[in-house]
């Protein structure tokens, strides 16, 4: 029995330490790299990019994964995020001198913004089921978008000023423009930082990894495993359905603040649809539910089309057989075998371990 | 007061009229059978025990309180509990989670401790454990804690159910069919299993079952439906002799 137990509990931290060690080596690695001069300026640029990404893949995973509904507009909550924390830090500017701290303070309002637009898109979307709800997802997140697209907003000395459609407000004398509609966001100060990207992964996984272990994390799935039998047992299913999407929501907010403060111009269209299936890919060629392959595909399929360009003229095309292998991989029996193998040789070990008398947990 | 009241209870779907006129009561601790030919409404009353349907008609009493129009997991916390004809564990979990889960309202701790494990997080994940392993026991299920439901054998699979719904720390627990599929050998160990459950647990039994020889061997009282109506009613010896029933069974 305890031989059996201490089986599960070790492939549980197994995969939490993996997905922290990955992320803690590469870490260490990219800042050798770095000091060494052996990164391309254009590579140096996708560092925070990837981070942002590897937080997006995770927090989706929570929805697709975890949740087991498919959402199609996770980068409408990435745009929340991103606009959000450059009106924070903007208005900010005077009033929290240092960068780190003003980016946290942003990462955190992005968060909450976006985990608020989670619950009004979730309290409908969430009704529905399977297609209907990946579809009405979509659409959720392209009205985001379009609603950014419209959204003015500018500050001078009397404060904040908000208008949709049309410009609809005069700024004082040394007033700026935030958000200018279409044209969105310009002169952004960037002070997202390699470092601090991973400091947010490493929050992410913290969070998420703690959720999965425990008993929401168990009400979550048996949502995603059996609907009526969760509800027969005393689970209230919409509740749980609300809280993985408002958590996931709330984390692709995140992600978008960090890759806002990225860039010195954002502009609404970049979180588009293709930016939702972008991250999607992700998800499902790390395996769904799987924290650290998800991790693993957003950083080698953000970095890779970068790695190709030296081969300019065929790119895509190896992407896209690189995407179809990885596909192939993940339903082939070449992986279930390792899998299983691993899984044996774990058996094999406790048992060994037990008789000699140091086994249980 | 017996504990469920089930008094004319009704539903229709359209113009099927699939339950009429049901009347049942349920005495504490009892064990209780409803049987009756294919398509009788048997699941169908379960259905409504449990809120899963919303009766047209009728009442539905636990120890006094009114069910209808509560939710079915609202019913449960209430301490009504169930399996499936069609088993429905949470297959990808593992055997202990799929207990922990039927745990989820007997042990709890904030949200804010499930996302950082502070606080009481890791004692009362201890609890939860002990006690789903202690369930597990009882069906000797135990040893395949750590295995995926999915991979449980059928006949285990039906004892994790029941176990799941034990968790929830019900006063009623509903069986649909829970020999369905088994062999006779496995059939006489799950009569067993229930009457250990309800002596341990102390739980009124009420279950759907064709096996004649379960029904009679451990049931106090029978409840027979036809077409959606009460047939007949009584101990397995009155009501398997009644000629009605017989017809309805094996026809004229």
């Amino acid at each position: 029995m305890n031989k059996l137990k201490s089986y599960a509990a070790s492939k549980r931290g197994r995969d939490s330490l993996l997905s922290y060690g990955i992320v803690i080596i590469a870490y260490i690695a990219m800042q050798a790299v770095i000091a060494g001069g052996g990164l391309s300026s254009s590579l140096k640029g996708q560092l925070v990019p990837i981070c942002a990404y590897i937080v997006m893949a995770v927090s989706l995973n929570l929805t697709v994964g975890i949740l087991g509904e498919l959402s199609l507009g996770h980068a409408g909550f990435m745009s929340v995020g991103a606009f959000t924390g450059i009106v924070v830090t903007t208005a900010l500017a005077d009033a929290i001198p240092s960068a780190p701290v003003r980016l946290a303070v942003a990462i955190a309002a992005g968060g909450v913004i976006a985990a608020i637009a989670g619950v009004i898109v979730g309290v409908p979307v969430l009704r529905l089921k399977g297609d209907y709800l990946a579809i009405v997802t979509l659409a959720f997140g392209e009205i985001i978008k379009n609603v950014v697209n419209v959204l003015y907003i500018g500050r001078d000395a009397s404060g904040l000023h908000f208008s949709l459609l049309s410009q609809r407000f005069e700024l004082a004398e040394g007033g700026k423009m935030i958000i200018n509609g279409p044209m969105g966001v310009s002169g952004v100060q960037k002070i997202s930082t390699f470092t601090s990207g991973v400091v947010l992964i490493l929050v992410t996984l913290f969070v998420m990894l703690n959720l999965i272990n425990s008993r929401t994390g168990r009400a979550i799935m048996s949502v995603r495993d059996n609907k009526i039998a969760a509800d027969s047992i005393g689970i209230s299913t919409t509740r749980y359905k609300l809280l993985a999407f408002v958590v996931s929501a709330a984390f692709a907010g995140m992600a978008g603040t960090l890759y806002g403060m990225n860039f010195s111009t954002v502009t609404a269209a970049k979180f588009d649809f293709n930016t939702s299936i972008l991250v999607l890919v992700f998800v499902v060629l790390g395996g769904l539910g799987n924290i650290w392959g998800s991790i693993i595909a957003a950083a080698l399929l953000t970095v890779l089309p970068e790695l190709l360009r030296a081969v300019s003229d065929y790119r895509m095309l190896i992407y896209a057989i690189l995407l179809i292998a990885l596909m192939l991989f993940n339903n082939s029996g070449l992986k279930r075998r390792i899998i299983e193998k691993r899984g044996l040789r774990q058996m094999e070990k406790l048992e060994k371990a037990d008789m000699a008398g140091k086994g249980g947990a | 007061m017996p504990m469920l009241e089930v008094t004319e209870l009704g539903i229709s779907f359209g113009g099927l009229r699939a339950v009429d006129e049901l009347s049942m009561k349920i005495e504490q601790g009892g064990l209780v059978g409803l049987i009756g030919p294919n398509g009788a409404g048997k699941t169908t009353v379960f259905n409504m025990l449990t809120g899963v349907y919303r009766p047209t008609d009728g009442g539905i009493r636990l120890d006094g309180e009114n069910l209808i129009g509560k939710k079915p997991n609202e019913i449960c916390r209430m301490g009504v509990a169930r399996t499936f004809q069609n088993i429905r564990l949470f297959p990808n979990l593992p055997v202990l989670d799929n207990v922990k889960t039927g745990l989820h309202n007997q042990i709890t701790y904030s949200l804010f401790e499930s996302l950082t494990h502070f606080g009481g997080y890791r004692k009362k994940e201890r609890a939860m454990d002990e006690r789903a392993l202690d369930i597990l026991k009882v069906f000797d299920l135990d040893g395949m804690a750590s295995y995926q439901a999915a991979n449980l054998p059928y006949g285990k699979q039906r004892k994790l159910e029941i176990a799941r719904a034990l968790a929830t720390d019900p006063k009623l627990l509903l069986l649909d069919e829970p020999a369905a599929g088994m062999n006779p050998n496995e059939t006489a160990e799950l009569m067993e299993t229930i009457q250990l459950v309800r002596k341990k647990f102390g739980v009124t039994i009420l279950l759907i079952e064709h096996d004649m020889k379960l029904v009679s061997g451990i049931c106090e009282y029978l409840y027979v439906l036809n077409f959606g109506r009460l047939l007949a009613e009584g101990t397995p010896g009155e009501v398997l002799k009644n000629p009605e029933v017989v017809t309805a069974y094996l026809g004229e």
